[in-house]
């Protein structure tokens, strides 16, 4: 490992991957990708569904798949990958302070760096669903993990709350899993998903989707017992005398993803994503992926992370800005 | 026989623990539920209150003015988050000057040092977020914000680093009076001792009524509160409070040690004393009340909402007796009893120490705590940690960075975790924005792992809070 490089890429997901490999298309040598997970791939190592790669590959693949034809492409160049290791810290004058547990501490320094961190799901808390907080509670991607990656079971009788893409592909995850998925639970008068997963998860499976409607309480006191659901008005508020209960074991959130961003944000750097602008207020600063914005489709994030790792390859041929020679870590050893 | 039980380890109990591990005594400390400070030391305001509030001549005004002083020691010594950022109690119309000038003259007649009257100019140049409807404000510099839980468990810990017994899952279930003490029974079998304190938070009234007439009831209290992302934690710089009233000191609106906003408590009697969940109707009520003093907190970056219930009696002061010889009650500790715990402490060992146990101090009393927090340390020092012991390079919790090092310590200390929050309030993985979506996972992995169980049997909290129901189809296989 170096001190020095062209461009650091903060995020091994599809945004990540082809960041990096378009810019060393475009000539530059010294790249770095930095992923906190034991793998490339991002979320696409626990989405083992079909659906990806239909536009950028023209087939049907499933996530692991289409990641896996990327990280493939990388061994034909010399980019370099640090994985199990975290970002911590991106700061405008072009240093990433990063961790891991092999790699050590470390400040780096680049000519460029792409932030291609992905996003987050909102949890119970940013919803404001008052009742009880009991265990069996938690967001859709997260049981998607234990299901998936873990091997683990979440629950056996479940309500979602929210019909954001995750969500859907859960209820029918759960539901091959030997699962009962009781209502998937939508405040808006339209889903949150892709229509395609709402016919090939919910349809195909008999899984009510309530639309507007929303979860007004939370009931047990160790583990959930039941959630009391009701029909929302223009305004999204529950309309009293519609209240429902339904009994479960568990309840998924799928009511949002939030670009995980606060890493740039946190030295002031600004992101404008509603314009998904794939600069930054920094110079030579670039986000893409859905730390930018949320993208249904992973083939848009790959175009998208191609054009900003052009972008950086630009920024470094133009910019006659030597790196910061003045780093101390990594020490040594 | 040993010399005393303390029942209940919320920070009544610890703090009482941590005062008499001090002396050479036998000290079996017992709690009903799996971790220490599940009552409500765990959901209140984090504020060590300067001690304007009570009224002059009570046990909460002595006390809490003598616990301020007391809590700033023990944070420095015990490694305990504190900051000494002041409380302003703001008067936003000119009928609430009154009640401003009334609390100053309190806060003298208390002994609250540092207490002034600041004109409206003043206050909006400390706090300029606050409504445009500030006349004047009272300030009190002492006033502190604390990490309550890690307070408890610091107090906690070093009682049981001086020798002193933890046991939990063990509920109080009788007491029966014996030659020269008490035969206390619980779920795990009784045990015999010379003296108890009775430290049960929202049940001392039960213990109480185990061995005497019934004197007090306790009716729960309930405060629910909204957390908001470390993004609106420097909305404002102090606590800041409303006029109080009849009802209690109002909703207040304040960072926190780990640099959120939080706002809260409404004030709700109720009859569950474990009931402690949130009703759209009071947080509504909270936010609604909370805007008059700041108007622009943006509600939309809540991570948490909680509430915790405080221990009311009809009794409006703290009740401390020695009820029969040896046996104290601690009991009816509402606010400020969070501030004035480590003085409750010390004024039931000097009552212990008159007649029934023999108080001679430890040679080797060990009184300081230490533990790693990666996230505050500079470069040379992540540096060398890591190369030590590779384990706090690794992150698990990312949006509060916490690394496997400290979760590996927090499971190696006198009181380890024993579930995913148990981890979460010992080192603040998972207390984040993203609210454990992401290091939830890997928690129970690391826990399951070091407790050599299976998956499926690592809680989430509570006895019956399981987080897994069984392997999936593919992988029973
Ligand atoms: C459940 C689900 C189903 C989907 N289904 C489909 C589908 O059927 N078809 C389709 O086309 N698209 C689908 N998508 C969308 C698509 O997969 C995503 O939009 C795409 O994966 C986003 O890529 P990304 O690289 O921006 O983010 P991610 O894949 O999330 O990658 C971000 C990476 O950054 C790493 N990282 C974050 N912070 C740090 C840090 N500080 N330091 C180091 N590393 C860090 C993360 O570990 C992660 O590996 C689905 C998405 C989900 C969640
Ligand atoms: C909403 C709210 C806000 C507050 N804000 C503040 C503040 O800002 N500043 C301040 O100074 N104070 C504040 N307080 C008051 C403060 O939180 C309490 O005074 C303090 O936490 C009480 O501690 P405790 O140890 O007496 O009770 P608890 O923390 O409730 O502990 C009692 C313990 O006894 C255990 N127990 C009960 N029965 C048994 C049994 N039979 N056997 C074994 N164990 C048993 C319980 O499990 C529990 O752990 C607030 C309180 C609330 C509710």
């Amino acid at each position: 490992m170096k001190n020095n490089y062209d461009l650091i890429v903060i995020g091994g997901g599809p945004a990540g991957i082809a960041a990096a490999l378009s810019a060393w298309e475009k000539g530059l040598r010294e790249i770095l990708i930095i992923e906190r997970d034991k793998e490339l791939g991002g979320i696409l190592n626990q989405c083992i569904h079909t659906g990806f790669g239909l536009e950028y590959f023209k087939e049907e693949l499933t996530g692991p798949e289409y990641a896996w034809r990327f990280i493939k492409m990388l061994e034909d160049t010399a980019i370099e990958v640090l994985t199990d290791t975290m970002a911590l810290k991106v700061t405008k004058d072009m240093q990433v302070h990063m961790s891991g547990k092999e790699a050590g501490f470390a400040i780096l320094s680049a000519k460029s760096i792409i932030m291609a961190t992905g996003c987050r799901e909102r949890a119970r808390g940013a919803l404001g669903i008052a009742g009880t907080r009991p265990s069996g509670v938690i967001t859709a991607g997260a049981a998607q993990r234990y299901v998936n990656m873990e091997g683990y079971m979440p629950g056996t009788n479940i309500v979602i709350i929210g019909s954001g893409d995750v969500g859907l592909i859960m209820a029918r995850r759960m539901t091959l899993e030997g699962a009962k998925v009781h209502a998937v639970v939508e405040i808006l008068p339209h889903p949150g998903g892709l229509l395609r997963n709402v016919s090939q998860c919910l349809n195909d499976f008999d899984i009510p989707l309530l639309l507007s409607h929303t979860v007004i309480d939370v009931q047990g006191r160790k583990r959930v017992e039941s959630v009391v659901v009701s029909k929302v008005d223009e305004n999204k508020k529950a309309i009293p005398g519609t209240e429902k209960v339904y009994k479960c074991d568990t309840v998924l959130l799928s009511a949002g993803l939030i670009p995980e961003n606060e890493l740039a944000k946190a030295d002031g750097i600004e992101i404008d994503g509603k314009n998904k602008n794939i600069k930054t207020s920094a110079p030579g600063i670039f986000i893409c992926g859905n730390a930018l914005h949320v993208h249904d489709i992973v083939d848009n994030v790959t175009r998208e992370a191609i054009e900003t790792g052009d972008a950086a390859a630009s920024f470094c041929a133009k910019s006659q800005n030597p790196c910061r020679n003045d780093v101390i870590y990594p020490k040594p050893r | 026989m040993t010399d005393i039980a303390i029942i209940g380890c919320g920070i009544v109990g610890a703090a009482t623990a941590y005062e008499l591990s001090r002396y050479n005594l036998d000290i079996v400390v017992i709690e009903k539920e799996n971790d220490i400070a599940m009552g409500a030391t765990k959901a209140n305001s984090a504020i060590i209150h300067a001690g304007y509030d009570p009224s002059p001549g009570t046990l909460m005004a002595k006390l809490d003015v003598k616990g301020v002083l007391l809590a700033k020691e023990l944070c420095s010594k015990l490694d305990v988050p504190h900051r000494h950022c002041g409380a302003f109690v703001l008067a936003l119309s000119e009928e609430e000057t009154t009640v401003v000038q009334y609390l100053y003259k309190q806060a003298l007649e208390n002994g609250v040092t540092g207490v002034e009257v600041l004109s409206r100019e003043e206050v909006l140049r400390l706090e300029p977020n606050i409504s445009d409807n500030v006349v004047a404000a009272l300030h009190a510099p002492t006033a502190m914000i604390i990490d309550p839980w890690e307070y408890t468990l610091a107090l906690a810990e070093t009682a049981v680093r001086n020798g002193a017994h933890l046991k939990l899952n063990c509920a109080v279930t009788g007491i029966d009076i014996i030659d020269g003490g008490y035969r206390v029974l619980t779920t795990q079998g009784s045990l015999e001792t010379r003296a108890i304190i009775n430290a049960a938070g929202l049940y001392a009234d039960d213990i109480h009524n185990m061995v005497a007439e019934p004197l007090f009831t306790i009716t729960p209290a309930k405060g629910e509160y909204w957390l908001l992302d470390k993004s609106e934690g420097t909305r404002v710089n102090s606590v800041l409070f409303q006029c109080p009233t009849k009802v209690g000191k109002g909703v207040l609106v304040t960072p926190t040690v780990h640099g959120n906003l939080l706002v809260g408590p409404g004030n709700i009697l109720a009859d569950d004393r474990d009931d402690v969940s949130t009703t759209a109707d009071e947080l509504e009520f909270v936010k609604k009340t909370a805007v008059r003093s700041v108007p622009d907190i943006d509600f939309s970056t809540v991570i948490r909402s909680f509430s915790g219930n405080r221990a009311h009696t009809e009794i409006d002061d703290f009740i401390i007796n020695e009820v029969k010889p040896g046996f104290i009650d601690l009991a009816g500790i509402k606010s400020p009893g969070l501030t004035a715990a480590p003085a409750i402490a010390k004024m039931a060992v000097e009552m212990l120490g008159e007649n029934v146990l023999k108080l001679t101090e430890k040679k080797h009393f060990i009184d300081t705590r230490k533990r790693t927090r990666f996230n505050k340390l500079t470069p040379d020092e992540k540096s060398a940690l890591i190369e030590e012991d590779p384990s706090y390079g690794h992150v698990i919790c990312r949006c509060e960075t916490v690394t496997e090092g400290e979760i590996l310590e927090a499971l190696n200390s006198p009181i380890p975790p024993h579930t995913i929050d148990g981890v979460k309030r010992r080192v603040g993985a998972g207390m984040g924005r993203c609210q454990s979506g992401f290091c939830g996972p890997r928690i129970l992995e690391l826990l399951a792992k070091h407790y050599n169980c299976d998956p499926t049997e690592v809680l989430q909290d509570r006895v019956g809070t399981y987080v897994l129901t069984s392997r999936t189809k593919e992988d029973e296989k």
